[in-house]
């Protein structure tokens, strides 16, 4: 049971105020997108649940605050996949996939059998293992999306947060990636934060949708209640029509000439 | 819970110290002592020189045919000095490799954060007050030079950790410049209204492998073997640290703390090093460098590699520096930086390339 509650989170960069009175909860085994234009605060929510950007209020991550656990329980209870990870230079795939198992080694002891069977495991699910002696900052866009995944696989934690994981991907692995993630969330039952930019593709995968804009939840319900023309409209300043498919809300833009 | 079922080997093959690697690099520590040992004004040869050694090794007797005075100049002058270079050379290295790694800065060195211009403070402050006439253990120099290398650091880390909005690396290493300014300031005030010990200074600047016996030695190797214990055994989180400090945080890893403890061992062993030795430079950047370029970029391969080459390196260096103009010494800072400075040069034309 790992689900993720935050509480009247806050979160302030010198004196600014990215993040207020944010009221967000995820179910175990479940897919929460956080949705929001641009300068949002998106990122910093994922941020703050990873507990690397300090907030105040309450994280709890299966009912453990975030605030009391040290970097190593935290890192064994979620894994973060950032928007735009930094790649080391030189280093091979497999070794990068192995820095997932960081908070799971011992301070002498060195990568065992088991680690590298997880890692053998995380690489397999994403369909990389072929790519393990390569050097990741060799690899293509999408190629790199899929081993940033896999290492946070490796972490072997129960929530998974991604940000932004389908940005760099064209249209086919933006859906291959998804659906590898809706998979693996339900073989090893992990509870998903997400945010995306990509508005259809968010609706299409997630259990829910909480947009949010200017630091503060404005919506926060299944796609269809959250996608309307009117929230799209007014937070993003777009003209859409969101057209009703089984699939979820579909969000196409409008073109028009009057730009008033 | 079960046991975990055994499984096929994943096939996999990460990072690892080849043990032929680390043979290559005691073939070359031992070649670098050989070669301390046997060349100098007085000729012993090879031969004679590793019979001698293993005369000295317990329960063994040989004769190697040396007289009284040889014996005294491989057990009394020479082979300290080897060690010395060692211990020095294999601190000065890993330390720099150390710094390069917890600053993610390929250009940082072990004075990165003032060391050098601490302990170039204090060493002038015993030279020119004219404590600076003893020497081995009663020698206030390197106590001086230790103390000031060791002020200096502590106000980086002071100044450094209050750097508001900076990130923490840019705004230690800015603070690192400006101690270090502030100390050469200092320093170089001091040293103008003594102006006759000029001299002194000038050779402690540039650093020389001086040693009288065994002291210097027996000074320095705990400080060594307990620095680059500890460096060693963090070199797996450098690894890590390569993601960034925020990464490396999501992965579990005490980032302020890693780098608070690899930052105080390679600064301790440094500013040990540099009491000894003086300002002996770019041996922190040009060895970590080449073994990089050589064995690849994972700080588990490149530390212990580190240890061993940087230690055979400045010997080298040390018996060039001897050899040159005998009978006289160049200091030996002059060979690092003579071979160190157009290596330099290559490393900034390949980082540029690959940026």
């Amino acid at each position: 049971m790992t689900t993720i509650s935050c509480r009247d989170v806050a979160v302030a960069f010198d004196g600014f105020e990215v993040l207020r009175g944010v009221d967000l909860d995820v179910a175990s085994g479940g897919w929460v997108t956080v949705v929001g234009p641009n300068g949002a605060g998106k990122s910093t929510l994922l941020r703050a649940a990873a507990g690397v950007v300090a907030a105040t209020g309450s994280i709890n991550l299966g009912g453990r605050p975030v605030g009391g656990l040290t970097r190593r329980e935290l890192a064994r209870l979620v894994a973060l996949v950032s928007q735009e990870p930094v790649v080391p230079t030189g280093m091979r795939v497999v070794d990068y996939v192995l820095l997932g198992r960081t908070a799971h080694l011992g301070f002498f002891e060195p990568e065992g059998k088991r680690d590298l069977t997880v890692v053998a495991a995380a690489l397999d699910a994403l369909d990389a293992r072929h790519l393990a002696d390569r050097v990741v900052d060799t690899l293509s866009g999408g190629e790199r999306q899929r081993i940033v995944v896999a290492r946070a696989l490796a972490q072997e934690s129960p929530v998974l947060l991604l940000d932004e994981p389908t940005t760099a991907l064209d249209m086919g692995h933006q859906q291959e990636t998804l659906e590898l993630v809706n998979r693996l969330r339900s073989e090893r039952n992990l509870t998903v934060l997400a945010t995306m930019h990509d508005l259809t593709l968010a609706g299409q995968y997630a259990d829910r949708l909480v947009m949010l804009v200017a630091g503060q939840v404005v919506a926060d319900g299944p796609a269809a209640e959250v996608l309307t023309v009117e929230a799209v409209a007014h937070h993003y300043g777009a003209r859409v029509r969101v057209i009703d498919d089984a699939t979820g809300p579909i969000v196409v833009p409008v073109p028009g000439a009057d730009t008033d | 819970m079960t046991p975990t079922p055994p499984r096929e080997p994943p096939g996999l093959r990460p990072v690892s110290l080849h043990g032929w690697w680390l043979v290559f690099g005691l073939g070359a520590v031992g070649l670098a002592s050989m070669a301390g040992l046997v060349l100098g004004p007085a000729d012993l040869g090879v031969g004679r020189v590793l019979v001698e050694l293993a005369d000295g090794l317990p329960f063994l007797e040989f004769n190697s045919g040396l007289g009284e005075r040889q014996q005294a100049i491989v057990w009394e002058i020479r082979l300290p000095r080897v060690v010395l270079g060692l211990l020095v050379g294999a601190m000065l290295a890993t330390a720099g490799g150390a710094y390069q790694g917890v600053f993610r800065n390929p250009l940082a060195d072990p004075y990165l954060l003032g060391v050098a211009a601490g302990a170039g403070f204090g060493a002038t402050v015993a030279i020119v007050t004219g404590a600076g006439d003893g020497i081995g253990v009663l020698d206030p120099v390197p106590l001086a030079a230790f103390a000031g290398a060791l002020l200096a650091v502590a106000l980086t880390y002071l100044v450094g950790a209050t750097g508001g909005r900076l990130d923490p690396v840019t705004s230690l290493v800015l603070a690192g410049v400006a101690v270090a300014s502030f100390f050469t300031a200092v320093q170089t005030f001091v040293q103008q209204r003594e102006s006759e010990t000029i001299r002194q200074v000038y050779f402690f600047v540039l650093g020389q492998l001086r040693t009288a016996g065994w002291d210097e030695v027996v000074l320095l190797a705990p400080y060594t073997v307990a620095c680059l214990a500890v460096i060693l055994a963090v070199r797996r989180r450098l690894d890590v640290l390569g993601v960034g400090d925020e990464e490396a945080g999501a992965l579990g890893l005490e980032v302020r703390r890693m780098r608070l403890v690899t930052v105080v061992a390679a600064s301790l062993g440094t500013a040990a090093a540099v009491a000894v030795s003086g300002l002996i430079g770019f041996v922190g950047i040009i060895v970590p460098h080449t073994v990089r370029l050589i064995f690849g970029t994972s700080y588990r391969v490149i530390l212990p590699l580190t240890v061993l080459f940087g230690g055979a390196f400045l010997v080298a260096a040390d018996l060039v520096a001897r050899l040159v103009l005998q009978p006289a010494e160049i200091p030996i800072g002059v060979v690092t930086a003579f071979l160190g400075a157009p290596f330099f040069v290559v490393i900034l034309r390949g980082a540029r390339r690959a940026s």
